[in-house]
């Protein structure tokens, strides 16, 4: 009994002790921890990535998750100013985002351009006026990933494969126009695949009908590593490594080939949300991102890997994770993935030039629905 | 005398209008708002993947002007139905031996069985089919070990079909045995005593005394299919591009809430108009 009321009066105590720490003004509290927000795709907060970073400014990121550039804008617009501290955007939606006023202009002293590799130094659509908006964090290539007891690298060194009597209804599609319009493009030839004429828009539109007897399903993330993992698919285009590497890791027999008629390239990158009332920490945190440790990070991402593009963060890979390093192909020494940019093979996935993403959208529910 | 009954009425009254009142108000705060909510939506605008109130009649000329709406409509429309029918057709046996065959309390039991999925998430459900059906699978290696096709049973219809069973069955099944278990005994036995078969039994006692349950249980199992997105996604594989998933393809490709506000209020009116028929079907009197 006597142990009973113990116990009741130490709850009692620790209770109102907590209670006065939640009672005590924000503004004391805010000096023990702060907090930092961010929008971004999934995984990106995981402990492994901003862990040292939150340890280092005694700073908690809180994550606000979305999927696909429509949702992240929508959530920035829906949402008042400076909810948002730090936004990770696929690069082709940084335009948009620069042309709604979301975010801040950046200085680009405070980030290790001299690092890196030359072509993503003054990447497009990162820079308005000399003046720099995002900072480009990690990338990946599109191309043809396949089940490799289905399709060898040889066969999927053409798109064409897709369209074998043996990959009726094995092939699946990640459930999204801009990659799998753009593969199709690159098959039609367009040297600029998403700057498209009238006829030749027709045209993409015309041929992805073709592929779509082919077809299996449609999938989103989690739908597209199962179909390839279980071998409900052999073959998917416009995906990457980004998922392949994560099957690859989980023992998987897949593979992304880059054939012939070329690649994409995916691209995410951190800006600073405007109004934000944290740019200080922002800017440390991009900075973090961008340091070796950042970039070794994001680079094994559990969620998705994906390539870096500062020259340190290349060599810390090398040197502590060798394996994921030759895995990636990303090589200091001797031939690298780089060179399938640099022999101009890879074309950057981009928002439709001459049409409206609307109307990209409605081809796609069309394809889907023929 | 006259006062006592002028004051029992009062109290009737009372009573009534105690249970009278939060009717309009359930139904406005669940029913009418929401839908009006949609209505107005529906003529709403999006500018810079911001929802803005807005009268426009955009969302209504872009969806009743999208070539492939009416194909996605009647593939919709014609799925779910396919789905009720088989799923009551699949029910029949097992309400009719629930009804008919077994003691009430066993069949407490079965019911309380049958209603046991609801425990887990439907979602939960969906996904551990995928185990069954798919590459490598439970079902596919069974029917692989006596000589058939191994194939992976997802994105087909049999796959999108046990996606709306798991849904549908166990309502209709409650909804059967129900309307069964209502059916007046003394006619059946007289009509065995008259020396009817069973299969006329059947026929013409239970079946058209049963009739209201029975549609109803038709009627759900179109209700929960017709609005289904899960299983059209993750059974289905999206190949079977129903109005749900164009639904969700509106709102993730541009945030389109009022487009998607039209497709909603084409569903609920279909769905509307369809509930009326059956229910008229069903409550109509023979001879009418």
């Amino acid at each position: 009994m006597s142990n009973f009321q113990y116990s009741r009066r130490a709850l009692l105590k620790s209770g109102l002790a907590a209670g006065a720490v939640l009672a005590a003004p924000s503004i004391v509290r805010a000096q023990e921890q702060r907090e930092l927000t961010m929008l971004t795709w999934a995984g990106h907060a995981d402990p492994e990535v901003v862990g040292p970073f939150e340890q280092a400014h005694n700073v908690r990121i809180r994550a606000k998750e979305y999927v696909g550039g429509d949702q992240m804008l929508a959530q920035f617009a829906q949402s008042p100013a400076g909810t948002y501290d730090v936004i990770l955007a696929d690069a082709e939606y940084v335009s948009q985002l620069y042309r709604a006023d979301y975010i801040e202009q950046l200085d680009p002293a405070d980030y290790p351009f001299d690092d890196f590799f030359p072509e993503f130094q003054k990447f497009e659509g990162h820079w308005y006026d000399d003046g720099l908006y995002a900072v480009f964090l990690r990338f990946g290539f599109l191309g043809l990933s396949h089940d490799l007891d289905a399709i060898s690298r040889s066969e999927a060194r053409s798109y064409r494969a897709m369209w074998q009597e043996n990959l009726r209804g094995k092939v699946g599609q990640f459930d999204w126009h801009l990659p799998n319009f753009g593969t199709i493009s690159l098959i039609e030839g367009n040297p600029a695949p998403f700057d498209l004429g009238t006829a030749a828009w027709q045209q993409v539109q015309d041929a992805a009908l073709t592929l779509r007897p082919q077809v299996r399903g449609f999938y989103d993330y989690g739908g597209t590593l199962s179909a390839l993992r279980s071998g409900e698919v052999a073959a998917m285009p416009g995906i990457g490594d980004w998922i392949t590497g994560v099957l690859q890791r989980d023992g998987a027999n897949v593979a992304t080939t880059i054939p012939e008629q070329g690649g994409l390239q995916w691209t995410e990158s951190l800006s600073i949300g405007k109004g934000s009332r944290n740019q200080d920490l922002a800017r440390e945190f991009i900075r973090y991102m961008m340091s070796p440790r950042g970039q070794v990070a994001t680079a094994t991402l559990k969620a998705y890997p994906a390539m870096v593009p500062t020259r340190a963060g290349w060599a810390m890979l090398n040197e502590t994770n060798p394996n994921e390093a030759a895995r990636q192909n990303m090589s200091l020494t001797g031939a690298n993935a780089l060179d399938e940019i640099r022999a101009g093979r890879i074309q950057l996935r981009r928002l439709p030039v001459q049409q409206s993403l609307e109307s990209w959208n409605d081809a796609w529910v069309r394809y889907k629905n023929a | 005398m006259s006062v006592l009954s002028a004051k029992l009425r009062l109290r009737r009254r009372g009573w009534f209008a105690l249970w009278a009142a939060p009717l309009p108000v359930w139904f406005a705060l669940f029913f009418l708002g929401p839908m009006l909510l949609l209505i107005a939506m529906s003529f709403w605008s999006v500018q810079n993947y911001r929802l803005t109130p807005d009268f426009s009649l955009s969302a209504w000329s872009y969806v009743l002007s999208l070539d492939f709406l009416w194909s996605s409509f009647w593939r919709s429309y014609g799925l779910s139905l396919l789905s009720a029918v088989l799923v009551s057709l699949l029910a029949f046996p097992a309400s009719y031996a629930m009804a008919f065959l077994i003691s009430p309390a066993r069949r407490l039991t079965f019911l309380g069985l049958a209603l046991a999925p609801f425990f887990t998430s439907y979602l939960v459900r969906i996904y551990s089919l995928q185990v069954f059906l798919g590459e490598g699978g439970v079902l596919p290696q069974m029917f692989h070990s006596i000589g058939l096709s191994g194939a992976s049973l997802l994105n087909s219809y049999t796959a999108l079909f046990l996606g709306h069973a798991t849904l549908t069955l166990p309502v209709v099944l409650v909804l059967q045995t129900l309307a069964l278990g209502n059916v007046d005994r003394t006619e059946m036995s007289a009509a065995v005593n008259l020396g009817a078969r069973p299969l006329q039994v059947l026929r013409h006692i239970i079946l058209p005394a049963a009739r209201p349950g029975l549609s109803l249980g038709v009627l759900f199992a179109f209700l929960l299919s017709y609005a289904e997105f899960v299983s059209a996604t993750y059974l289905g594989g999206g190949v079977f591009q129903t109005l749900p998933i164009l639904l969700t393809d509106l709102i993730r490709g541009g945030q389109q809430w009022p487009r998607a506000a039209v497709v909603s209020l084409l569903m609920m009116a279909v769905l509307l108009l369809t509930s009326l028929v059956t229910v008229a079907w069903a409550y109509r009197q023979k001879g009418n």
